[in-house]
């Protein structure tokens, strides 16, 4: 099962951790990340954060990442929620949920999912500090991150 | 042919446009070629496609390189290097 959702609304994680694994006595691991807004990034105090996404290839995209990690860990169960919009220190971003028959393979498949999200769906993140707005700026370490999965980090179109 | 162009984040802003349907001439086959011919607009268009500048690229909500064909209809999409989770 592949579940994906982009949002506004906040979420809650043992209702999403609940309805995943709902009558499916074949899970014998959840795992979950939930990513968060820091207060502080490169040095600067963030007062709020807008989250822009790109409608209708988003879910495609999230839904492709899923789609990858079951093949990789057959049997695995992904939930993917992203916010967007508006959002402020210590509020929730992103959720990934993995289910599997063991604990190595939803550990594995909720980093899979991660790695991948953070470089090919489309999100991005504007920053407002007391120096105003600022776009957020890709890191290498995040394309660096996909090359443990054996995954071709995405070409810079312009170089 | 007609193309549907879709802008975001920094390049959207830069650009001051978000959504455009365009008639591309003759001799464009690629999202590359989209991306040179809409350079020739010059100003902020040269600055913000230039080669060189980090740019990610979409044809039909699908991530590309600038070598994809571009088909009647399609939406070609130019984009930062993504940033969620």
């Amino acid at each position: 099962m592949t579940r994906v959702r982009v949002q506004e609304a906040d979420f809650d994680l043992s209702t999403e951790v609940a309805a995943l694994r709902a009558d499916n006595p074949k899970v014998g691991a959840v795992a979950c990340f939930v990513g968060t807004v820091r207060d502080l990034n490169e040095g600067q105090t963030v007062q709020a954060m807008e989250l822009e996404h790109y409608p209708g290839m988003t879910e495609k995209a999230l839904e492709a990442i899923a789609a990858q990690a079951r093949e990789r860990w057959p049997g695995s169960d992904v939930l993917i929620v992203h916010r967007v919009g508006k959002l402020l220190p210590l509020d929730q971003i992103v959720l990934v949920v993995t289910t599997a028959m063991h604990r190595a393979q939803a550990f594995e498949s909720c980093a899979f999912v991660m790695d991948y999200l953070k470089t090919q769906a489309p999100f991005w993140k504007k920053e407002k500090t007391e120096h105003g707005e600022k776009w957020v700026d890709a890191r290498e370490s995040d394309a660096a991150a996909l090359t443990r999965w054996d995954l071709e980090p995405p070409r810079s179109a312009g170089a | 042919m007609k193309v549907e162009l879709r802008f975001f984040a920094g390049v959207r802003e830069a650009l001051g446009v978000a959504n455009e349907s365009v008639d591309v001439p003759d001799g464009v086959s690629t999202v590359g070629d989209v991306r040179a011919w809409l350079r020739m607009r010059g100003g902020a268009w040269a600055q913000t496609l230039a080669e060189g500048r980090s740019l990610r690229m979409a044809c039909n909500h699908e991530m590309t390189d600038p070598a994809r064909r571009i088909t009647e209809g399609c939406e070609v999409a130019f984009f930062p290097p993504v940033t969620g989770g």
